[in-house]
């Protein structure tokens, strides 16, 4: 097994993530197969070879710091699922 | 012919000439949406109200003798796209009442444009799936066979074009997401150079690898809307601050139209286990016209062809992960009101709101990301990234395209592959290389199966070599018949 229930229960807690028994068990076999293909990533020899998290070679991509057209605050509130005086409202965090 | 069934080439030329309205055509568009969706199941949200008000507005436009070759046209935009007060589910029950307060660039520029937006379409939940099978919305068919999938993620594109209920679309691919589709569904689709069109307003899956692209009827058309959303755009650092020529301007063909060009041949990919003998034979039957139009084939390499959808795999659901972070119950979208502590909201909100594939890929990306894996699966697969850019970069010494199948296989059955994830991935192997190395592919259509299923070639070129693959598809295209033949529906 590549990957046990108690690690996608952990990794699910990680991500946020509340699964069930049966959607554990389910991840863990799909997921343990997933990354037993993966490991055909072993067959390639990456000794010394740098690693590529960007295909396009940019540098820093600098602009004028200048106020652009942005949103008012009502719309950027308008898809909010609570919100109250201008501001996101959240459960109570601090008791 | 009927106006749901113009070309945008075609329809432009009648708009000029003021033998139709946009108003006609926009209102052929919805009565044809109206009559084949509930077979189809393309759209999420048919926006007819505003495309009329659209449709008017570019008729006056028109009459005052100004207008773009995207004028008063019909288009259908994949639901992960932001459209200003026009719901974006991203097919997703998290986002499944967010109204964008901003449009996307791409949309902003087609609406300079004058265009038309008919709604807006299905598609695998935040475009992870090949099949369009994991919306969290509806099922999409595929217009040739309505038991089949119409590919995806952008499904709902590609199926909308090939039924007629548009004229065009813009999809999204991080894989393969556009080229499978339209592969699937006998339309033209391309997904352009990493950094050439402007990601801003794109609903983010993995942001090394997403590119917004159009799915079109054929390669004229394709080139037209490639004209409208390339560009370097101040809000998205990803895209590039370079020319973007005419597209059009490489549509030409003759008799010996590719003479002088070189077409190379995977060696690794006719060794592909699962291949189709009928694809194998369609794409064969498509090089061997690409010769006969004057191109000459040399056998390439590709050799980490297989470790692709290893690195992939790893690679975009390590970056979707922490994407997907942003879906809180705070911000937007749905949330789980009934919980009273931040993390309970947090965990049930998300639960409930994302769908199996996409949890599966949030575990898996997380997983990939965490101390201790993360040399041996994210670290490794982008130094496997490294060296399959390389193999791009020394084929394209010896050729100027590469030439394959989009996808192993015609569409399969709806339902035939929800239960096996890891078989349901390697269906991408053709596609997802390109994306990782950022180049640009096409799908155009080169056949159909022995019980009618249509099949794609794939042409991909080097970065920022749209024009090249422009050529060779308008040559091929224009030799042969594939693109005009229509669904039953």
């Amino acid at each position: 097994m590549k990957i046990t229930k108690d690690e996608v229960a952990h990794v699910a807690n990680l991500a946020r993530l509340d699964l069930d028994e049966a959607a554990t068990v389910k991840f863990a076999g799909q997921i343990g197969n997933i990354l037993e293909y993966v490991d055909t990533l072993n067959r390639a020899n990456t000794d010394g070879v740098p690693p590529t998290s960007h295909a396009i070679f940019i540098t820093n991509a600098f602009r004028e710091d200048e106020v652009h057209e942005h949103l008012d605050r009502d719309a950027a509130l308008a898809n909010a699922p609570e919100k109250e005086d201008g501001n996101f409202v959240v459960p109570k965090i601090i008791g | 012919m009927k106006l749901h069934e113009l070309t945008i080439g075609k329809a432009h030329e009648l708009l000029k000439q003021k033998e139709i309205s946009s108003r006609d055509l926009t209102m052929a568009v919805l009565d044809r949406i109206n009559d084949i969706e509930e077979k189809v199941g393309a759209f999420i949200t048919v926006s007819d109200k505003t495309a009329m008000e659209q449709a008017e507005a570019a008729d006056k436009t028109i009459s005052k003798g100004n207008i773009s070759p995207l004028t008063g046209i019909p288009l259908s935009i994949k639901d992960i796209i932001c459209t200003k007060n026009l719901r974006t589910t991203c097919a997703s029950r998290i986002l499944e009442n967010f109204v964008p307060p901003y449009d996307a660039t791409v949309i902003n520029k087609l609406k300079r444009a004058g265009v038309v937006i008919v709604g807006k379409v299905n598609m695998d939940e935040f475009a992870m799936g090949s099949s369009t099978e994991n919306s969290g919305i509806k099922i999409t068919h595929n217009p040739w066979d309505l038991t089949r999938i119409p590919g995806g993620s952008s499904g709902g594109s590609a199926a909308s074009v090939a039924a007629d209920m548009c004229l065009g679309s813009l999809g999204s691919d991080t894989g393969g997401s556009i080229r499978q589709p339209a592969s699937h569904c006998g339309v033209v689709g391309m997904k352009p150079t990493y950094g050439r069109v402007s990601r801003f307003g794109l609903v983010a899956f993995a942001s090394s690898l997403d590119q917004i692209g159009p799915v079109a009827k054929d390669v004229t058309d394709c080139a037209v809307l490639m004209n409208a959303i390339s560009g370097y755009d101040l809000k998205d650092s990803t895209s590039v601050p370079k020319d973007v020529p005419d597209y059009t301007s490489f549509l030409d063909f003759f008799e010996d139209g590719l003479k002088g060009v070189t077409v190379g041949i995977p060696s690794e990919y006719s060794a592909t286990s699962g291949l189709d003998p009928e694809v194998s034979s369609a794409v064969n039957n498509a090089i061997n016209k690409i010769k006969e139009l004057g191109a000459q084939s040399v056998e390439i390499s590709l050799p980490h062809t297989k470790q692709a959808v290893a690195a992939y795999y790893v690679i975009a659901p390590s970056e979707a992960s922490s994407n997907l972070a942003r879906y809180d119950g705070v911000k937007y979208g749905f949330r789980d009101k009934d919980k009273k502590s931040l993390i309970e909201m947090y965990k049930s909100t998300r639960s409930a709101g994302f769908g199996p594939e996409v949890q599966r890929r949030i575990i898996l990306g997380t997983y990939s990301l965490s101390s201790g894996y993360y040399d041996a699966y994210y670290k490794k697969a982008s130094q496997v990234r490294t060296l399959i850019m390389e193999d791009f970069k020394k084929a394209f010494k010896t050729c100027d395209v590469i030439l394959s199948p989009v996808a192993p296989a015609p569409a399969f059955r709806i339902g035939e592959k929800t239960d096996d994830p890891l078989n349901m991935y390697l269906s991408d192997i053709f596609t997802l290389s390109a994306n990782l190395a950022g180049i640009p592919g096409m799908s155009v259509p080169c056949g159909f199966s022995a019980n009618g299923l249509p099949i794609g070639l794939q042409i991909i070129g080097n970065h920022f070599n749209e024009k090249m693959l422009f050529k060779v598809a308008y040559n091929f295209e224009q030799a042969t018949e594939f693109h005009k033949k229509k669904t039953n529906l």
